[in-house]
């Protein structure tokens, strides 16, 4: 059946439940390209960098930002656990927000195509992700039961075919993969596309990432359940005044999972696809990665032992536990460790202050758009 | 991977032959089954002659050689869809591929006639990387790579035991699912291969597989049978069984397996709510042996395959085994596996 590309705008879904989280240091013309799909939500911009710099905004759309200043205001002394010259500091747009639901976006990321020409609503398929159960327990050969035209194979227990709520939603990108320094500095010219005809690899599935498997999470194209997940959305300490970068995404998404996985709540990874322009310099990026690859041995056995105490019924006590684990543990691999265990304690701190009632009055941006 | 550049003689096509004219499924093979070795078995409970067109380089197994290889009492172990594990049992290549006879060359997105053969040994002789997940699925294929954030230490991968592919129009779901969405086909080409992560279980299915005979042949075991086995697929599990021991003896030994690409067309055949009207204990069974699997430790001490499965038998036979007599009977056909295993095998 085919579907003619028409120009009128999709239909939203969740229109009141969900907010666009961007981090940006530059400008947001690329919110032109997503116009359609785009124009009817809630944004909230979080500009890094110099807070004096004016980000030029398409008009037309409904948001509020947050510079630096308005940071350190709304949380005081709790502002140093948001990083700054980091697009880790997004997470901050994850505490003011007052939605169900999350999408982030990098700010060189646009609108990819399917391999039928048609333009992707990216943030429509991160709804129906979200929408729809996962199946953490019992891996399915044929992907995401829920989607149309797919199902449960045969052997799939029953019992299970109820699925599990759907915490995050984690999209993937054409064009420039996400790739570490070290592969990028080896592979400069490759792009997520077949070798021979360079059409691009689209793999048309959603899937769950099974319980007890950790992934790489990254923070480009994603979307979560705030209600459910948020507390432990924390993208890190990292940029200026930090020995990393470019492991904030990974750390959440370490943490996320593990937790997610002791709730008994769904991960997804796969579709949608959008497109990734700007390959970031590598030079720069084997900088600010290099002490991240040595430490990611280290995280990562820690996060695949972890157990969290049947007494954690709460994502917060999850998460408070985890602070804990990381200083005993990972704090003698580095002293950054211990920073970032305390980080993580002030930033629970900051979202129970901010996402209680007293808290909301508090928390009026500089720049917004009504 | 072109199928130049695979050593054919490392690899036996093993084809169970439920229906006895092969003749159009292997002439829909032909351009991929030539020049490889193939396997056919046919069913000892097939009455009629087996239909097989010229020009390939096979050999037959029907019940007269069964008899004479593992003895009369142990044929009725390779009997409906279980016959091709007399075929695993026998050849001496180091990959196996496995196809369904009612199965034909599916096509890809661009059009062009899957190879499916080429397909399973190239995921076969990739590494497999079931201890993280990529999120660009496999990483050793042309034009991806591991993501970032994903550990150095890992990014060499473990040996890959088995392949498992897919299937257009006619799905592998079981016959509820079927006869609820009669019209149900799947036209979904996912263009991927990855790896099943380590503790992850999941159904596979012996309609499209591959495997290492080397490294896991005596884990796939034929060994649950339900009490009324058809057929068709959807009144069998033995694959589902067997995969569960192979999964979970894979990730014992650290090794990995992968799903996804290749797709193989399956045709239709038999009716979902003909099976229905069967008691289907299928389901009852599986759920059971979930926790079962779920919680199954195997001793450190089994660093073999073979141990490996004589340990799961016997945890199956204590665990399941007042459950069901399928587990019981399934425990004892686990043991008497091994026991030709070992026997035909060593022999040569």
């Amino acid at each position: 059946m085919a579907l003619l590309y028409t120009s009128v705008k999709p239909t939203p879904v969740l229109k009141d439940e969900l907010d666009i989280v961007i981090p940006t240091i530059r400008n947001l013309d690329f919110l032109e390209m997503w116009r359609p799909f785009f124009e009817q939500y809630h944004l909230i911009i979080v500009q890094d960098g110099d807070p004096s710099k004016v980000i030029n905004i398409p008009e037309g759309f409904d948001y509020e930002l947050y510079n630096r200043n308005d940071i350190n205001r709304i949380l005081g002394p709790k502002a140093s656990c948001i990083s700054f010259k980091d697009s880790a500091c997004r997470c901050f747009g994850y505490m003011v927000s007052k939605k169900k639901y999350i999408f982030t976006i990098d700010d060189d990321c646009f609108v990819a195509k399917d391999p039928s020409g048609k333009e992707i609503n990216a943030l429509e398929q991160h709804i129906k992700n979200l929408l729809s159960p996962s199946t953490p327990h019992f891996f399915n050969t044929l992907y995401d039961p829920f989607r149309d035209g797919a199902d449960f194979v045969r052997g799939y227990p029953f019992s299970m075919r109820e699925g599990a709520i759907t915490a995050v939603s984690h999209g993937l990108w054409l064009n420039i993969p996400d790739y570490d320094a070290p592969t990028q500095l080896v592979k400069p010219l490759e792009r997520n596309s077949r070798k021979f005809d360079l059409s691009p690899r689209y793999v048309d599935a959603v899937m769950t990432i099974p319980k007890g498997t950790l992934f790489p999470m990254c923070g480009m194209n994603l979307a979560f359940d705030r209600e459910l997940i948020g507390p432990a959305m924390y993208f890190g300490l990292m940029g200026d005044g930090q020995p990393i970068g470019r492991y904030d995404d990974m750390w959440a998404g370490w943490c996320v999972k593990v937790i997610c996985d002791h709730m008994g709540w769904g991960v997804k990874t796969g579709l949608p696809y959008l497109w990734h322009s700007k390959a970031s310099n590598p030079f720069v990026n084997l900088k600010k990665e290099y002490k991240g690859i040595f430490w990611q041995e280290e995280a990562i056995p820690f996060f695949q032992s972890v157990t969290l105490p049947k007494e954690c019924t709460s994502v917060q006590q999850c998460y408070l536990e985890l602070a804990k684990l990381v200083r005993e543990k990972l704090g003698k691999v580095d002293p950054y460790f211990i920073k970032l265990a305390t980080g993580m304690v002030t930033w629970i701190e900051a979202w129970e202050e901010l996402n209680s009632v007293e808290g909301t009055e508090a928390k009026a941006p500089t720049g917004k758009n009504e | 991977m072109s199928s130049a550049e695979i050593n054919k003689n490392e690899v036996d096509i093993v084809i169970g032959a439920l229906n006895a004219d092969l003749t159009s499924f292997l002439t829909s093979w032909r351009p991929f089954f030539t020049g490889f070795h193939l396997i056919v078995v046919k069913d000892p409970e097939l009455k009629e002659e087996l239909s097989i067109p010229e020009g390939f380089d096979l050999d037959v197994y029907s019940k007269t050689d069964m008899d004479k290889i593992v003895g009369a009492s142990n044929s009725t172990m390779f009997s409906g869809y279980s016959c091709r594990y007399f075929g695993y049992l026998i050849s001496k290549k180091k990959y196996i591929v496995s196809i369904d006879d009612d199965c034909v060359p599916a096509k890809d997105l661009k059009g062009f006639l899957v190879d499916a053969v080429s397909q399973h040994v190239t995921n076969l002789e990739n590494p497999a990387t079931p201890l993280f997940f990529n999120t660009l699925y496999d990483p050793y294929c042309e034009g991806a790579d591991f993501v970032r954030g994903y550990p150095f230490s890992l990014r060499s991968g473990v040996p890959c035991a088995a392949s498992c592919g897919l299937w257009l129009n006619l799905a592998d779901l079981d016959a509820p699912t079927q006869a609820l969405k009669t019209e149900q086909r799947n036209t979904s080409y996912v263009d991927a291969v990855m790896t099943v992560p380590a503790k992850a279980m999941l159904p596979i299915s012996g309609i499209n597989i591959a495997f290492n005979r080397e490294l896991v042949g005596p884990a796939m075991v034929p060994a649950l049978r339900l009490a009324g086995e058809g057929k068709v697929r959807w009144e069998t599990l033995e694959d589902v069984w067997g995969g569960m021991c192979l999964k979970h003896i894979s990730d014992h030994l650290g090794y990995g397996v992968k799903t996804g690409l290749p797709y193989v067309w399956r045709n239709e055949r038999g009716d979902a709510v003909e099976s229905l009207r069967k008691k289907w204990e299928g389901m009852k069974l599986m759920e059971k042996s979930v926790p079962f699997f779920e919680s199954l430790k195997l001793p450190e001490t089994a660093l073999k395959v073979e141990d490996c499965v004589l340990e799961l038998a016997k945890a199956v036979k204590e665990q399941l085994g007042s459950d069901d007599p399928a587990f019981t009977q399934a425990a004892d056909a686990m043991v008497k596996w091994i026991q030709l295993w070992n026997s035909v095998n060593s022999s040569s």
